[in-house]
């Protein structure tokens, strides 16, 4: 098996599974009194520390959730009703038009609920948005923007964006600016104090940590309106009893990441021109998406103009090769991806694509197996492409 | 339960590769799983032919709902194979649910799941198929296919080989049905054995695409109101209608006439005119038809000579009717019952039978007495 499909899951550290398994076998709620529960608290701060060193943040900006997706609801829902409740005009939302659904279905939801006006900042063909994008959106009535959310870096095509430029722009009108950095911690240089954004998400899972656990880094100077009410945890912001071996296992994989993060982007990138070369060679026509240069070391995002990604996905898997169409489902169908569709590809394309992530289990083997195989699978994807044109 | 493809398998060593549909009913969940093993290679497919799946009825009772294609994958994880949902929405709306609007519009009776099985499963899903490299596509109709034959199912009740002697020799080499030497209760009692958590799932039974199964209002939702006159024989106007495509030959209910018949006999649809925009409607001895003209034959088995016996059924699970079948010079054929029948609906099909074997099948244009 050749497993290229790092930007959906990556597997865990061994280091993280026994730190895991060692909490896991240790009573205590981090809220008691008690001698246990504060043996349970003394994990949780001394994490809350390792994670905030990790990503040079305050160890108080960081509020513990249950994953990537809970913690751009808290961002985006939290920071969009507190903003509103300080000044009722204050209905704009400003994300661009590649987010992650995790942002992009909460503030459309705020936007049939909550009176929000969402505004898709447009991107350019590489798939970035441009600072000067984002002043013109805001000047525009600067007083009614309530926020504005940006990804670090994109899960399907692979594009970094200029986040502190970004930040920089909202900062000038005083509008707090969140950031999904789920796909860049490990790879790329995070750091939420110089990067200027005021609320950052990061999840367990994509570092090879366990699923279930993430953080929401919060400025203690941005308002944010809780979307879980109970115990007071978190600041009041996130009430729920800890999850203290997720907590663990979410920090001290963020620390190895981080620790080696050259060193993988270096060999990640390696891998990553190999297998685009190799992509080419034996398939001169595909194309690959996202940017050149300012990518993410791991992915590889191409498009097989005439193939359906489903096809595509299916013929790699038989031959061993797990990949991803990189684009959301909706019921287990693919959808053309709003993000190809945002860089401006007609729908033919956004469906014959697929995404090819690397992480730290990924060898020269691997990118061989895609190299050897794309070809005929291709070809093959191809003729049924065609086979299955609507006539009309 | 074996096709022509199959057949084929046996000259070598290398297992077939099969595609099986999972509609995440149980018949195609025991279809794949007999598949499986016969020790072919097989994958699992769910058809999304629905364009907002969510919106279509939910449980049990239709073939597009996002709980069936989860019922499909969880078939296909408890067989460990693999499994895709793949989306034909658009090939669907295209060639079944267009084609049904257009027949009911033009005053015929279509059978949309004839037609699925002409142009979606066996055709754009099996066109895709062996393109990919499949030698076949399995599903869990219930009838018998082997050495290029077609047969009803032994369950006669559960026979479908009325809504599958519309594919050509062609279609049928790449098809396997292995599920036409079982009865329904067989399958489930197999589904249950194997673990398959669809087993106690209910049939389905209405047309898949039409969530509350109300034909009428989904068709006037597509065709807007056209109201016109229910007329008898002579022209006098016994009612009114909200468009002739509300109407199938045959039909008793759903009249809402003012005039009530002499006797108070009941009145049957005899013939639906779009053109003029009027239904006819009379006693059931006018609906007595005695010969069937019919057009685009499509042979199974043809026979040798150009008129010969056989039996014909006019609709599915409908009656069967001893009859001699003429082919015409124009292409078409026509065939003279040996018994009367009733309410025979232009647009259904016919389907000619030696005992259980298919022939072939025919498009019903006309009927007469
Ligand atoms: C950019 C991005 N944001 C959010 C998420 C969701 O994170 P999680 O799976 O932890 O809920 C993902 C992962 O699928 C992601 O790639």
């Amino acid at each position: 098996m050749a497993y290229l499909d790092h930007a959906a899951t990556t597997p865990m550290l061994e280091e993280v599974i026994s730190a895991m398994s060692a909490t896991m076998s240790e009573v205590g709620n981090a809220s008691s009194l008690h001698a246990a529960g504060r043996r349970a608290r003394r994990t949780v701060e001394e994490s809350r520390e390792r994670l905030a060193a990790s990503l040079d943040a305050g160890p108080s900006e960081i509020i513990f959730t249950g994953g990537g997706t809970e913690s751009d609801n808290l961002a985006v829902k939290g920071i969009y009703l507190a903003r509103r409740a300080e000044n009722a005009a204050r209905r704009r939302i400003l994300v661009s038009a590649i987010e992650h659904h995790a942002v992009l279905d909460a503030v459309l939801w705020l936007g049939s609920h909550e009176q929000a006006q969402v505004e898709l900042l447009p991107v350019d063909e590489v798939g970035q948005v441009h600072p000067d994008t984002l002043a013109t959106a805001i000047a525009r009535d600067p007083g009614s923007v309530a926020l504005v959310s940006v990804m670090w870096a994109n899960n399907e095509i692979g594009t970094v964006q200029p986040i502190s430029e970004l930040a920089e722009v909202a900062h000038q009108w005083d509008i707090p600016f969140h950031t999904d950095a789920v796909q860049a911690v490990g790879t790329l240089d995070v750091s939420f104090a110089r990067s200027g954004v005021d609320a950052l998400t990061v999840t367990a899972h994509k570092l090879g940590g366990p699923y279930g656990a993430g953080a929401l880094l919060l400025s203690r100077d941005v308002n944010c309106v809780p979307l879980l009410h109970g115990g007071g945890q978190e600041r009041d912001v996130r009430s729920g009893t800890l999850d203290t071996a997720g907590v663990v296992g979410l920090s001290l994989a963020a620390e190895l990441a981080v620790g080696r993060r050259s060193e993988m982007a270096q060999r990640l990138t390696g891998l990553r021109n190999t297998l685009i070369a190799g992509i080419l060679r034996e398939v001169p026509e595909a194309r690959i998406n996202g940017h050149p240069t300012q990518r993410l070391p791991g992915n590889v995002h191409a498009s097989f103009r005439g193939c359906e990604g489903d096809s595509l996905l299916m013929l790699l898997d038989a031959k061993g090769v797990e990949c991803s169409t990189g684009s959301a489902c909706s019921a287990g169908v693919s959808q053309p991806s709003h993000v190809l569709l945002a860089m401006g590809a007609d729908e033919a394309t956004a469906r014959g694509s697929l995404r090819f992530s690397l992480g730290h289990t990924s060898t020269e083997s691997d990118v061989e197996a895609v190299v050897g195989a794309i070809g005929g699978v291709v070809e093959r994807a191809r003729r049924a492409g065609l086979a299955n044109a609507v006539r009309r | 339960m074996k096709g022509d493809a199959c057949l084929n398998a046996t000259t070598s060593d290398v297992p077939l590769k099969v595609l099986a549909a999972m509609s995440g009913g149980v018949d195609s969940a025991v279809a794949a799983a007999r598949a499986v093993d016969a020790g072919w290679d097989v994958t699992g497919v769910h058809l999304a032919l629905s364009r907002q799946p969510a919106t279509l009825r939910s449980g049990a009772r239709g073939c597009c709902s996002v709980e069936d294609a989860n019922d499909a994958r969880r078939a296909a994880d408890v067989l460990g194979i693999p499994f895709y949902v793949w989306d034909f929405a658009e090939r669907f709306a295209a060639d079944v649910i267009d084609d049904f609007v257009a027949e009911y519009e033009a005053g015929r009776t279509p059978n949309p799941c004839l037609r699925c099985n002409e142009q979606i499963k066996f055709s754009a899903l099996l066109d895709r198929a062996l393109a990919l490299g499949f030698d076949a596509v399995v599903t869990g109709h219930h009838a018998q296919l082997a050495d290029g034959e077609l047969r009803r199912s032994v369950d006669a009740g559960k026979d479908q080989s009325y809504v599958l002697a519309v594919l050509t020799p062609d279609q049928l080499s790449h098809a396997i049905f292995p599920l036409g030497d079982s009865t329904k209760d067989q399958v489930r009692a197999e589904a249950a054995a194997r673990g398959l958590s669809v087993a106690d799932k209910p049939d389905s039974h209405d047309i898949c695409f039409i969530a509350d199964g109300d034909t009428q209002r989904f068709l006037t939702d597509r065709l807007g109101e056209r109201p016109g006159d229910i007329v008898d024989a002579d022209g006098q106007v016994l009612g009114e209608h909200a468009g002739t495509f509300g109407f199938t030959v045959g039909q008793r209910k759903g009249l809402n006439l003012t005039t009530p018949a002499a006797g108070g006999k009941p009145r049957y649809v005899l013939s639906i005119s779009p053109k003029s925009n009027t239904v006819v409607v009379g006693d059931k001895a006018a609906l007595e038809v005695g010969a069937i003209s019919c057009t685009a034959p499509v042979w199974i088995s043809r026979r040798g000579s150009d008129e010969f016996d056989c039996a014909v059924q006019l609709r599915a699970h409908g009656m069967v009717s001893p009859a001699r079948v003429r082919l015409d010079p124009d292409g078409g054929l026509t065939a003279r019952l040996d018994r009367p029948q009733f309410g025979v609906a232009a647009g259904q099909a016919l389907v000619m039978y030696d005992g259980d074997r298919v022939l072939g099948s025919a498009t019903i244009t006309a009927t007469s007495r």
